[in-house]
């Protein structure tokens, strides 16, 4: 199971919830399994989310794999200036 | 509105051109001679980018009509080099890297040379202030002023 | 690509300074800008907007404009679909209105002429009947149930009750229990902000050359930060596809983030369709003001608990961004950043974006940062003032490290914070002596910096010479740094290489020029791509020696046997590899794509002297050091000329610049005479200080710099103003009038 962070304003989709955990082993398992188990989030991971792997923020990159132990947290998509 | 046929010197060369009565002198070297070392950054003489001389006084030619340049001499950024020499100040601001953009830079050393032509060897301040109506957005201005030092110190010794 | 693993690799070329290869061009006048391109036939156009902050559009007749001899075509949003993707929508309304204004300078006709006079002149025979609408410009009032709304539908799922529908994205983020942190405190303040909109102020306005041909192919010449964006974003419009649309950037004059946009383009390819002749549009200062980007402005809450030995306990925000007339996400980023440098046990910041009636916001250098951590900055300074600490060391107390876990949620690798305050605190700029007016401020700055999407190719040409390609264009010296990048790693002198900036038709897609990545992710690719190539020359090497390719190694710009046992033979070098390269298989190249990653954050420190006359308010900056962590200088001219310049813009959002509207909704200041930016006369010299914190996420260590410079200027200058004064300061500008006025008001 990967312990996924989310930012507080998704809770509303996630039973109250800072963190979910869901069965992946890459990043686009992970979204695929967070849209499925918590349809709420959808709207948010469609319009764009990040994903921050041990510290590492990646904008896109499905194929990222995740370790058991591995910290992921989920981001807004960010652009810069 | 009739155009006008204006006779100059630009860049030590003689240039005759016709433009229209409204039309401004920075339009006239962009559009009808293809000097577009002058940029237009406002129209309104506030950010310098289109500065040249005119008869030896530095103007921003976005506020001169081009009719007004008859019989005159202009220098842009493109009479700057001797040949492929190019002038102490077009070099300082490539060794010392007094560009990033570079859109500002073309009237920054026109008004430069403006300053060292009547001060060669100007205080820091003397120069933040005649500079004053170049703006540019990029460099905070730091690394200008010292290219403009160094220049000046080179023509000096030269 | 993770960063090399010889720790102390000696660098021979990165870290120098050399001549940047568009020198020349630039101080001759001959480099090309926006609206320096000319093509054969080709009409001028120009754009009529909107006089009113909100309107409806009831009709528009452009028959008086059609029938003035010269005018060639009018197009107004009739001549556009509706298109589905709600981006490409919002794009599209942006540069033409549909149905609606939605703020002073919309556009809503232009028209192409055989001269810029004879378009002017036909703006003024288009008839535009509208019913003015109520509308709204301030942040807190956009927010309140009964506001004027600006556009309808557009609230996401998670926005809660009792807003009005201008409120469109709600944002909360970090952890920790407040409640028990701030009962651990001696003190709590809490602090309401407000921050003005500012402009990026590049000095060159939009420009651009579109040419359509009746086969449907087109070109388009403009001044951008990414030409893949506005090739992706105007294909879509048009109804185009990509590879019939080339988009060639020119030299840009200035961008910050404010040409990460599409404000013009179509309009000018729509023109040019109607017209079967190229169009050029270019855009006057007042327009680039009414019509183009500026920053979000934003009223914030901070309310932070320390003990009276500086520890933070808790830490929260609330902020209110104002975007403009469409969606953003700024604030989200605001949200993320606001307490990035501390390391924190309770931290929440909450956002709200807010539409009003002024035009969209655009990206302007770490957009949502600075203004959020303006506010953090403030409080954390009338803190220090209030327990009597240094305010060095109460950020080297709370400073985030490797480890902390951030206040955005991810777990900080190597950074350089703390590395920056003691460089902050060793400087003799910290001790000097004030003397009276005078003030000394300082605060902590941040920004994420992104990677992306890049493509580089890299050709060794037969006389031992490389070009390489890249996608992006270079906003500041990026491709004597990607030229440097590229020495280093083939080992041959850096005016060996030409670095060039490509059209949409000639390399693979790259991301927009923003999030501080060139150097970062463009670094990454070249270097990748002179590995490959350097692969390509040991095997050739190899051949000619008829030795295995795995004992050939690169070294010092030559292929050599990698030991005795692989064969004794001179070294090759790069020109004499690539001097036989037909012989023996044909050219020489290396390539490299990649989404890139592992950009790695960057924080810097701002120490700035200030002395406010009492008379007038005006305040002077009298000395400013600015403190940063850059991973790895490659080109250390470019990386202070990102400090300085970052430096100075957030000096002129600081005491001068900002967006004045009237009542009646209009912009009153769209001119550089009003909006006044910092010139020559204003600013000291910027001192730098550069600080090398290898990022780990890059062969070289490189992290983005570009950005997070304009952070800290906003409260390095509101602290020290408020030292020297004497009084607290809460809002941006700090300009003359609003400082005299606190300052009578002390008393």
């Amino acid at each position: 199971m990967v312990h996924v962070k989310i930012w507080g304003s998704l809770r509303h989709a996630t039973e109250g919830k800072d963190e979910v955990e869901v069965e992946a082993a890459n990043f686009r398992q992970l979204l695929d399994q967070l849209s499925t188990k918590y349809p709420g989030l959808r709207p948010q991971i469609e319009r764009g989310v990040s994903l921050a792997l041990d510290g590492r923020i990646y904008r896109e990159a499905w194929f990222t794999e995740i370790g058991p132990e591995s910290e992921v947290v989920l981001m807004p998509y960010m652009t810069g200036g | 509105m009739k155009n006008i046929p204006v006779s100059t010197t630009i860049n030590g060369d003689p240039i005759e051109f016709l433009c229209g009565p409204d039309e401004t002198l920075l339009e006239v070297l962009r559009n009808r001679l293809g000097l577009t070392g002058a940029k237009e950054g406002c129209g309104t003489g506030d950010c310098g980018a289109c500065s040249v001389t005119l008869n030896g006084r530095l103007v921003c030619s976005c506020l001169v009509l081009g009719a007004e340049a008859e019989g005159g001499e202009i220098s842009t950024v493109e009479g700057l080099a001797a040949g492929d020499a190019l002038h102490p100040l077009q070099q300082a601001f490539i060794d010392h890297a007094a560009l990033q953009c570079g859109v500002c830079t073309p009237g920054i050393l026109v008004a430069a040379k403006s300053l060292l032509d009547k001060n060669p060897n100007p205080t820091e301040t003397e120069i933040r202030y005649w500079l004053a109506g170049n703006l540019c957005r990029c460099t905070g201005y730091d690394k200008i002023i010292k290219a403009v030092q160094i220049a000046a110190e080179e023509m000096r010794s030269a | 690509m993770a960063l090399d693993s010889q720790a102390k690799k000696v660098f021979k070329q990165v870290g120098t300074r050399p001549r940047r290869p568009d020198g020349v061009d630039k101080v001759t006048g001959r480099a090309m800008y926006g609206a320096d391109a000319t093509a054969p036939g080709m009409l001028f156009a120009r754009v009529l907007r909107s006089p009113h902050a909100h309107a409806v559009i009831k009709s528009i007749d452009a028959s008086a404009a059609l029938a003035q001899k010269g005018v060639k075509a009018v197009v107004t949003s009739a001549d556009f679909g509706v298109p589905e993707d709600l981006f490409i929508r919002d794009v599209q309304d942006n540069c033409m209105a549909r149905g609606k204004v939605l703020y002073d300078g919309h556009a809503v006709a232009a028209v192409a002429a055989v001269s810029d006079a004879v378009a002017k002149q036909a703006l003024k025979l288009i008839k535009v009947d509208y019913q003015v609408l109520p509308h709204v410009t301030d942040v807190d009032e956009a927010m309140k149930p009964g506001a004027p709304v600006v556009q309808q539908g557009r609230t996401e799922e998670n926005v809660g009750p009792g807003f009005s529908e201008n409120v469109t994205t709600y944002c909360e983020f970090g952890h920790g229990d407040l409640v028990a942190g701030f009962a651990k405190a001696d003190r709590i303040l809490e602090r309401s902000f407000k921050t003005a909109a500012t402009h990026q102020g590049y000095i060159e306005p939009h420009a651009c050359l579109a040419s359509v041909t009746s086969d449907g192919k087109a070109d388009l010449w403009c001044c951008t930060q990414g030409q893949f964006h506005v090739r992706n974003v105007c294909a879509e419009i048009m109804g185009m596809e990509s590879s019939q649309l080339r988009v060639t950037a020119s030299e840009i004059g200035g961008g910050f983030g404010g040409k990460t946009t599409v404000f013009i383009e179509p309009v000018a390819l729509a023109l040019s369709r109607k017209t079967g002749r190229p169009v050029k549009m270019v855009m006057s200062r007042e327009e680039v003001f009414r019509a183009t980007g500026p920053t979000v402005s934003s009223s914030m809450d901070v309310k932070i608990g320390m003990t009276r030995d500086g520890r933070i306990t808790a830490a929260e925000a609330h902020l209110r961004y104002q975007g403009g007339a469409f969606p953003t996400g700024t604030v989200t980023m605001g949200g993320q950043s606001a307490f990035a440098a501390y390391d924190l046990e309770a931290v929440r910041t909450y956002g709200w974006n807010v539409m009003t009636n002024r035009p969209k916001e655009a990206a302007y250098r770490a957009p949502g940062a600075p203004m959020a951590i303006y506010a953090v900055e403030s409080v954390v300074d009338e803190f220090c003032q209030h327990f009597g600490l240094d305010p060095l060391d109460v950020r080297l107390m709370n400073a985030a490290k490797k480890g902390t876990r951030s206040s955005y949620g991810p777990t900080f690798d190597a950074i350089g914070l703390i590395a920056t305050l003691e460089a902050a605190k060793a400087h003799p700029h910290y001790t000097a002596p004030l003397g009276p007016n005078q003030g000394r401020g300082l605060s902590c700055g941040f920004w994420f910096n992104f990677g992306g999407n890049t493509c580089v190719t890299l050709n060794v040409n037969s006389d031992g010479t490389i070009g390489v390609t890249e996608g992006n264009p270079d906003i500041g010296g990026s491709r004597a740094s990607i030229s440097l990048m590229a020495a280093e790693e083939l080992g041959i002198p850096y005016d060996k290489v030409r670095t060039i900036v490509a059209d949409t038709n000639s390399i693979g897609y790259n991301d927009i020029t923003d999030g501080s990545r060139v150097t970062f992710s463009v670094g990454l690719a070249t270097i990748q791509s002179a590995r490959n190539a350097i692969k390509v020359m040991c095997a050739r090497a190899a051949k000619i020696w008829g030795i295995d390719e795995d004992a050939v190694i690169w070294e010092d710009g030559a292929a050599k046997p990698s030991g005795p046992n692989a064969g004794d033979f001179e070294p090759m070098t790069l020109a004499e590899i690539a001097a036989v390269s037909a012989e023996t298989g044909g050219p020489i190249a290396g390539h490299h794509e990649v989404n890139a990653d592992g950009a790695g954050v960057s924080f810097g420190v701002h120490l700035a002297d200030v002395e406010v006359d009492p008379e007038t308010g005006a305040t002077k900056v009298l000395r400013y050091t600015v403190f940063q962590d850059a991973g790895r200088a490659v080109h250390p001219d470019y990386v202070e000329g990102q400090m300085q310049g970052g430096a100075a813009q957030g000096i002129g959002w600081a005491l001068n610049e900002e967006y004045i509207y009237g009542k009646d909704g209009r912009l009153q200041n769209a001119g550089f005479l009003d909006y006044r930016v910092p010139v020559a006369s204003d600013l000291p010299n910027i001192d730098t200080v550069i600080l090398e914190i290898p990022n780990p996420g890059h062969p070289y260590g490189v992290r983005g710099v570009g950005e997070t410079p304009i952070v800290p200027p906003l409260a390095a200058l509101s602290n020290a103003v408020s030292r020297a004064v004497g009084v607290r300061m809460h809002e941006l500008p700090m300009s003359p009038p609003k400082l005299l006025k606190a300052m009578n008001g002390k008393g």
